[in-house]
């Protein structure tokens, strides 16, 4: 008895409908029925909502989102492919060597920096010779004090932080050589910046020794205003209005805190014309490969 | 078909890309010429998108402006 049931059940367990065994997942969305496609698109909605929703929630609303917002500002060198204006560059030296090198400092520049990039070198040295270098000791030991030279680092207006806050109502003027890449908003917020005091809205209260600007966190800037129309004479005798000064100190200021800027762009092209046509020469070849992989079929014929 | 007349891409493959010793210096002397024209042809495009904007034209500006002066 026992024999005939084992019999009878292996023979209706392996029975085969043809002489060969098809395999197929049935995990594919496109075979699942009418009603379990729509439950699984309720889910996968109610899912990412439901994600969207508690990291809307979670998003504080801080103070600092009431001050102004900078526009964008249709800069020259914004495009994926665009350099810097070096002629607004070199501008923009004048402008930072003339007004703001007297409270800020650019830490990380040289003046080797310059060469070849917005000046000659023979004007790049006669720039390093104007200010004078701390060095030594000489062969009795003393320091002594020599004109600058290529191999001089910008000079700071202060030997330290402590005197800068004290010359400066207790405010740090920051270091100018990264502040692009450092603040929120990069050239447009410092253009908005440099060009936005105005006088203070009704009921808001400045504190002595501060200025309004509505695009500095909180409205109050230490800083005051430092560009005005012709507050100096440029060299290639463009009209030295405002907005120009401080678009042009902005273009200075990318070019310090990016001075790969050019090359890097340069690059990109290169980089992005050479790997489209290798993504298409690899796409090419993963179909060539595996065109006889998928086109091949594996039969098991149990005898 | 005739039996001596081959197919440019044959001669091709035949000459250039047949033997190890041919294929190792096709790839060698080809990358050479390749590389010198896709450099010239990316200068040539980004000169022309950024033209007036580099460091070569402040350099003829400022010249222009030192000859001016003189």
């Amino acid at each position: 008895m026992a024999t005939l049931v084992s019999r009878a059940s292996k023979q209706a367990l392996l029975r085969v409908h043809s002489s060969i065994i098809h395999q197929k997942a049935n995990l594919s969305f496109k075979n699942l029925s009418k009603g379990k496609k729509w439950a699984v698109a309720a889910i996968g909605t109610l899912t990412a909502g439901g994600v969207g929703l508690a990291v809307a929630l979670n998003t504080a609303v801080l103070a600092s989102d009431l001050t102004l917002h900078p526009p964008k500002y249709p800069w020259d060198h914004a495009g994926m492919l665009s350099t810097l204006d070096r002629a607004s560059v070199r501008r923009g030296y004048q402008v930072y060597k003339q007004v703001c090198a007297a409270c800020h400092s650019l830490e990380f520049m040289y003046y080797r920096n310059l060469v070849g990039e917005i000046m000659e070198e023979d004007e790049a040295k006669a720039e390093a010779a104007e200010i004078m270098v701390v060095d030594g000791p000489n062969d009795q030991g003393l320091m002594f004090e020599r004109p600058g030279k290529l191999s001089d680092k910008f000079p700071n207006p202060y030997p330290n932080d402590e005197a800068a806050r004290a010359a400066n109502n207790g405010a740090l003027p920051p270091d100018l050589t990264f502040i692009v890449n450092a603040r929120h908003g990069g050239e447009n917020y410092l253009f908005s910046i440099l060009t936005g005091y105005c006088d203070p809205p009704a009921g808001v209260e400045v504190r002595e020794g501060l200025h309004y600007n509505p695009y500095f966190p909180g409205g109050s800037i230490a800083m005051a205003q430092a560009l005005y129309n012709e507050i100096i004479e440029y060299d290639d005798g463009t009209p030295a209005t405002t907005s120009q000064l401080a678009k042009d100190v902005c273009t200075f200021l990318r070019w310090v805190a990016e001075p790969e800027h050019d090359t890097r762009k340069r690059m990109g092209l290169k980089a992005l014309m050479i790997f489209s046509v290798l993504l298409a020469a690899t796409y090419y070849m993963k179909r060539a490969k595996w065109s006889s992989l998928k086109t091949r079929k594996i039969a098991f014929k149990p005898r | 078909m005739g039996f001596n007349r081959v197919s440019i891409s044959t001669k091709i493959y035949q000459t250039l890309f047949r033997r190890t010793s041919m294929f190792t210096l096709t790839i060698v002397v080809g990358a050479l010429f390749f590389e010198r024209a896709f450099d010239e042809s990316t200068e040539y495009i980004f000169n022309r998108i950024n033209a007036g904007k580099q460091y070569k034209d402040l350099k003829k500006q400022l010249a222009q402006r030192a000859a001016k002066e003189e």
